[in-house]
């Protein structure tokens, strides 16, 4: 509150704020959100019941003035705040929220914002108290459940201009398709800053469609954009050096990960499947990769060497009792050993003699995992093992990952944009399809993937948040142990600010440089 | 035009040179990562620098001249060679053999090579050698990229056809084989020279731009359109002249084929 008081006396109002995404938001229903440009449009016009603090990681009030959750995650009550509208004028009240969460949760809408509500089967009853009041019960506790609400876009039952109509600080006011979008402020936004002023405020912000970040850096520089939410670190290096405003908001809760087909209807060799399959070859490697180098390296000291599952960063989840992974090329060859693999000159055979080589597949035109590949090429030389590193479009990528399971190796990210790894169910889980390194099994294929599937299950149906991590830290131990995704990194979240920017708190979450957007300021008129 | 060519021989000879003595003028090899020192300056242990994984410059430079110096110019030879034979046929005989030729022709510039290419990679296997992936991606370049120098080879041809020398040599019965070896090919020659020379830069820069697809060379065999990759990007660009070595290189090895394609012309 006292910062607000600060911007008002330092900061003009007005003016209008502008950054770039890089393509063009694929839906405007804030219930359909998937991809990043849809939910930045609906972070900035969504009115929401509850909103996570990006620094503090606390859920605030947002829509809901309190709520009280029952039953362990079964059951939660929201009282709203009363005199609220919409962008278009129409009057906010409990059966809105009854109205968003029963269309959130059709089965026919396909919504993912929903599947995450999803505890167990049967209906959600969202039951109108009264104008100010709603209750919603789910069939089984729901894990996490108040942040969930973070992304849920409060709609109008009402309004004729449907999911338009929005309670956030911005509403959509133009759009070309392709070029731009621009948002303009909401005159019936609810929020007041400190001295009783009305925010947002900026009058509007313009998001240009801008694929090119080397472009995109460009206009920075030019003064043509404000923020970047994301700067690779060869940008971050030149725009530091040209003095330009940059920060490192430190490791973020992304990893860059490694991992090999362990699918058995793959059409590897028998005796490749195995050396994939075997614990020991895959810890072996790990140890043999050098994620010091990488970090320093490949992403100039804006990444730290990743530990496991969740990031340091992530502070309340992270299992705190997991070490890094050691650099130790002589532990790595012992623990080859143990699974009669043998050095003979600079080659390292199996037991049958086959030599020991397989390719690491990763995306086309990703400099830095092209990077870290080679590197991971010239580390696992040491031990003996040729690796080909090999670059496909994302497309063929994928029908590789995802169909005819013909790689061997593969070196991907993962964007953890939830703080709660409740998110990871869909990854975690031995049945579902992005558990990458054997996806959609019938029954788990091995003993620790069956203790991982009970856990994750119950981690998921717990509403004790001590409990739940408890589960969690177990989890990551088996995940440290067997390594079925080698993590390499958790890179640093790199944001670019224009000084003009005021108020700016830049976080390690998304959206990294705009999460208070309402309390952003333009010290001039731009 | 005599010191031009001096100069062009001196050059091309100096690179041959330099391209077959790679391993011997090299300080480290092209895949030696140097990590305690990346994107260093030149010194006398990195002439050019290393790049952004401590790998040699000069190195990288020496051994990429000869990946693209030997391939581009099998692949232009190639694709030269298939342009003069379908726009050779096309031009000598005419009628319904010049109209197929000329509809092979429209399809090879109309097919959208970018999915072809894709899907080429994607049933190529992964385990292949640096080497034999930038063999086939020149060998695929050289296979696609005859169609347009076969446009121009077959108009050539054609208008050889009318004239009044090969009308005096056909009426002193000349014909076919003789016909073809001591009036079009000599009078082609230009053009066809013209054709591969303008061929070897251009596939340097497209297995450069296949990169993006997965195809070209790949990590960690340098070529010199991998090494032209790194001037693509205009923000990060230091102002290090070391690093526009490679593109000099290339614009010095392209103009002095250019200076000695220009004196053969004169003397055709």
């Amino acid at each position: 509150m006292a910062l607000m008081g600060v911007v008002s006396v330092f900061a003009q109002d007005g003016g209008e704020l502008r950054f770039c995404l890089r393509s063009e938001p694929k839906t405007f229903n804030p219930l359909l959100v998937e991809d990043e440009a849809s939910e930045t449009i609906r972070y900035l016009t969504g009115g929401v019941l509850v909103r996570v603090n990006r620094v503090t990681l606390k859920a605030e009030p947002e829509l809901a003035a309190s709520w009280k959750v029952f039953e362990g995650g079964k059951r939660i009550r929201f009282k709203l705040r009363e005199g609220l509208k919409y962008s278009d004028g129409t009057p906010f009240s409990a059966a809105d929220v009854a109205y968003t969460m029963e269309q959130l949760m059709d089965p026919a809408l396909h919504s993912s914002t929903g599947d995450a509500f999803r505890s167990a089967e049967g209906k959600l009853v969202a039951q109108v108290i009264s104008l100010s009041v709603v209750e919603i019960s789910f069939p089984a506790p729901v894990a996490n459940l108040v942040n969930l609400f973070d992304t849920v876009a409060i709609l109008s039952a009402k309004s004729p201009q449907k999911e338009m109509a929005v309670l956030g600080p911005f509403y959509m006011a133009e759009r070309k398709a392709g070029s731009y979008l621009l948002l303009k402020r909401n005159p019936n936004y609810w929020k007041k800053d400190a001295a009783g002023k009305q925010l947002p405020y900026l009058d509007s912000v313009r998001i240009d469609i801008e694929q090119n970040p080397e472009i995109e850096a460009l206009r920075f520089q030019r003064g043509e954009v404000h923020l970047i939410n994301t700067v690779s670190p060869a940008i971050f290096e030149k725009l530091s050096a040209d003095n330009a405003s940059v920060r490192d908001a430190g490791a973020s809760t992304d990893t860059e990960q490694l991992w090999f087909n362990q699918v058995p209807g793959s059409p590897l060799p028998a005796y490749k499947k195995a050396w994939f399959t075997s614990t020991n070859f895959r810890r072996a490697v790990s140890e043999a990769i050098n994620r010091g180098d990488l970090a320093r390296i490949v992403y100039r000291g804006h990444a730290v060497p990743a530990i496991g599952i969740i990031s340091p960063s992530n502070k309340f989840w992270f299992n705190s009792g997991l070490k890094p992974h050691p650099y130790d090329t002589a532990s790595a060859l012992r623990r080859l050993q143990q699974d009669g693999f043998r050095l003979q000159g600079d080659t390292l055979r199996d037991r049958a003699g086959n030599a020991v080589e397989f390719s690491i597949v990763t995306n086309a035109g990703n400099r830095t995992r092209e990077s870290m590949a080679t590197m991971i090429q010239q580390d696992l030389r040491k031990i003996g093992i040729k690796v080909n590193v090999v670059t496909l479009d994302f497309n063929s990528l994928l029908e590789r990952m995802t169909q005819s399971y013909n790689y061997e190796a593969c070196l991907l990210g993962f964007q953890n944009a939830e703080l709660d790894p409740n998110s990871q169910m869909a990854v975690w889980l031995s049945s579902a399809d992005n558990h990458q390194w054997n996806p959609k099994q019938t029954s788990p294929a091995t003993a620790w993937e069956g203790e991982i599937d009970k856990l994750m299950r119950a981690q998921a149906a717990s509403g004790d948040e001590h409990k739940r991590k408890q589960y969690w830290d177990r989890v990551q131990q088996i995940a440290w142990e067997q390594e079925p995704f080698i993590y390499l990194i958790n890179k640093d979240a790199l944001v670019a600010i224009a000084p003009a920017v005021k108020n700016a708190a830049p976080s390690v979450f998304r959206p990294q440089t705009y999460w208070n957007v309402e309390t952003l300021a333009l010290t001039q008129a731009h | 035009m005599k010191t031009m060519r001096i100069v062009a021989i001196t050059v091309l000879c100096l690179t041959a040179l330099t391209i077959l003595g790679a391993s011997y003028l090299a300080p480290a090899g092209y895949e030696q990562q140097f990590r305690e020192t990346p994107q260093a300056g030149p010194s006398a242990h990195h002439p050019l620098g290393t790049d952004d994984l401590g790998r040699d410059r000069w190195a990288r430079l020496l051994y990429g001249m000869r990946v693209s110096l030997t391939l581009a110019p099998l692949a232009a030879l190639f694709t030269t060679v298939l342009a003069g034979l379908v726009g050779g046929i096309a031009g000598y005989y005419g009628g319904w053999t010049e109209r197929c030729c000329k509809l092979l022709i429209d399809l090879f510039l109309s097919v959208p090579w970018l999915f072809l290419l894709i899907t080429v990679r994607a049933v190529l296997p992964l385990n292949v050698s640096p080497e034999a992936s930038v063999t086939v991606t020149f060998a695929l370049l050289g296979l696609l990229g005859w169609a347009a120098s076969a446009r121009v080879i077959c108009t050539g041809a054609k208008d050889l056809m009318k004239s009044e020398f090969v009308w005096q040599a056909r009426a002193q019965g000349f014909s076919g084989f003789k016909l073809v070896r001591l009036h079009l090919l000599p009078n082609l020659r230009g053009a066809l020279l013209a054709q591969f020379w303008i061929s070897i830069p251009v596939f340097i820069i497209a297995e450069a731009n296949l990169g993006a697809l997965g195809l070209g060379v790949a990590e960690p065999l340098p070529s010199l359109g991998s090494l032209l990759r790194e001037l693509q990007d205009v923000v990060t660009l230091r102002p290090e002249p070391w690093r526009l070595l490679p593109l000099a290189v290339l614009i010095v090895v392209i103009s002095s084929f250019q200076a000695l394609l220009n004196k053969q012309e004169v003397r055709a």
